[in-house]
């Protein structure tokens, strides 16, 4: 088969162009006609297209642009059917009306963001309808970041495109005073593609383009409105988790926890960008949650330089956090705090007020169940949390982690 | 784009229209919002509504026809009265919204008019 070099090559590029241009390509057949299921549509279309059309002829000189004209042409069809439905409607000729081929490929993707994040859209749709058509995230991965069953998730996704495409709102970036509601959205669909990118940055068939893309947004943001701290304050949350990122497995490829990294592992570009993005993003004088988030990483990011780990401070932070912005993580994260501060009754009672249908299937908060139970002296109850954990990872080198660990409570326990 | 603006109205205002204390506050309200709308050019059409005292209702049951003293459905807030404008999109629209008298006594709600019926048989 002499062809089939060339058929891999077609599929590797339409690969990454689906990877890295999904959103870009998205908010450009979108902005027009509004219509973003559309769009999307549209793009797939073009997207199988490419993979007949690449392998035959070759790779195009520029496959973005390749990807958007096939697309148009799509939906130049469907809005002459459209046409032919309802005879005579100017809006519809208006929307036909496309720019010339040759035209320069803009990045409207601050626009799509924030109409999905647009006051008259379900809140509860805003950041999982960002990650879907700005980064291409799907609706099942989506449903498992925001702890909710995948059908509910897709029918939300589905009414609020629906209300995109009929209700007329507008795709731009919003006027100042309506800037930090709307902003607040944005950065959470954000972090949110960040975490799900590092749940699964081992997975060989996903690697660091959702992390990497959170991480290219948050700059975009940050450096679009350089007068709004929260941008940076995510931008530098990211960025501390990232330096850290090849401390995470030892040589072996086995799970590393935090306090037991390889410090000169750590990526001290990333800290200091970090520190300086956390330095200036305290000169607006508005805290926030993100900024918040990111001081947490700085206590962290500290122990390894005074030797010991501040947790006064980040006792502080994580009722600032919690007044910020009340969510499980929040709350999980000042449990663990109190209890290794000794205050074991009152973690423990904290833990027990998370609602159970939610946190249920949330890997962390069965790891901090295993560590309020432990530093309680109930060696037994931290296994069977890890034995929970476990089964909510598809992490291998996580799995044998918590699975050692469980181990060993229970050793402890035989022992006593 | 092509919205309505439905100006929904409590009883307190519907009262107000006739009070001769108040009326003329009233009125100079609207008077003052529609003078804008019209300046601004972004009015297609609209009318005020007589009160839901006026209104009646009809249904068609099993080929019968019931008719009904008073609005469809006995609500805190009762049509008042609309407008269709034309503006780039729902954020103008909510704009114009928000500037109506009864979004600060009642609500406004906005929907985009739908684009017109294909003609018989093309």
């Amino acid at each position: 088969m002499t062809g089939a070099p060339d058929q891999h090559k077609a599929q590797r590029v339409a690969e990454q162009a689906a990877r890295a241009s999904y959103g870009r390509l998205v908010s450009i057949l979108a902005a027009r006609s509004r219509d973003i299921a559309a769009a999307e549509d549209a793009l797939s279309e073009a997207f199988v297209s490419a993979l007949r059309v690449w392998g035959e002829t070759g790779v195009p000189v520029n496959p973005e642009a390749w990807l958007v004209t096939a697309a148009r042409n799509r939906q130049k069809n469907d809005i002459r059917a459209d046409m032919v439905r309802r005879a005579g409607e100017p809006e519809l000729i208006r929307r036909s009306e496309l720019p010339a081929e040759g035209e320069a490929i803009g990045d409207n993707r601050l626009s799509l963001m924030f109409v999905c994040a647009h006051p008259a859209i379900d809140t509860a749709a805003r950041a999982p309808l960002i990650l879907q058509t700005v980064l291409g995230v799907d609706a099942a991965t989506i449903a498992r970041a925001f702890l909710v069953e995948p059908a509910a998730m897709s029918q939300r996704l589905v009414r609020a495109k629906a209300r995109i495409r009929d209700a007329g709102l507008r795709f731009a970036i919003p006027q100042p005073e309506d800037l930090p509601e709307r902003l607040g959205c944005v950065l959470d669909a954000i972090y949110a593609a960040f975490g799900q990118g590092w749940d699964s940055l081992d997975t060989p068939t996903a690697p660091d383009a959702l992390t990497g893309e959170a991480i290219w947004l948050a700059r975009l943001i940050a450096n679009q409105l350089p007068a709004e701290p929260e941008p940076k304050g995510l931008l530098a949350l990211m960025l501390y988790c990232n330096a850290r990122r090849q401390a995470r497995r030892d040589a072996t490829g086995r799970f590393v926890p935090l306090d037991q990294q390889d410090v000169r592992l750590w990526d001290r570009n990333q800290i200091i960008e970090a520190e300086g993005l956390l330095t200036a993003a305290a000169r607006a004088g508005t805290f926030g949650r993100y900024q918040c988030e990111a001081a947490i990483q700085s206590v962290h990011i500290q122990r390894p330089v005074t030797g010991r780990l501040n947790l006064g401070a980040l006792r502080m932070l994580y009722d600032l956090l919690v007044a910020q912005s009340d969510s499980i993580g929040a709350r999980l994260g000042r449990a663990v705090v109190l209890a290794e501060m000794g205050d074991i009754a009152l973690a423990m009672a904290e833990l027990d007020t998370l609602p159970t249908e939610r946190v249920r299937q949330h890997l962390p908060f069965w790891v901090a169940q295993s560590r309020v139970a432990l530093l309680a002296g109930q060696p037994a109850k931290a296994a069977d949390a890890l034995s929970v954990a476990m089964t909510l990872t598809a992490d291998r080198a996580l799995q044998s982690f918590l699975k050692e660990q469980s181990d060993s409570f229970r050793n402890v326990q035989s022992t006593v | 784009m092509q919205f309505m603006l439905i100006l929904n109205e409590t009883a307190d205002d519907f009262s107000r229209r006739n009070d001769p204390q108040q009326a003329g506050e009233y009125w100079g309200g609207w008077t003052a919002f529609i003078g804008a709308m019209a300046q601004a050019g972004v009015i297609v059409k609209g009318d005020g509504l007589h009160g839901p005292h006026a209104a009646t209702t009809v249904r068609v049951r099993d080929g019968k026809r019931v008719v009904e003293d008073g609005p469809f459905a006995d609500t805190k807030e009762q049509l008042g009265g609309y407008f269709v404008i034309d503006v780039a999109d729902l954020d103008a629209a909510l704009d114009w919204a928000a500037r109506a008298p009864s979004a600060f006594s009642a609500s406004v709600e906005v929907r985009p008019v739908l684009p017109p019926m294909p003609a018989p048989g093309a």
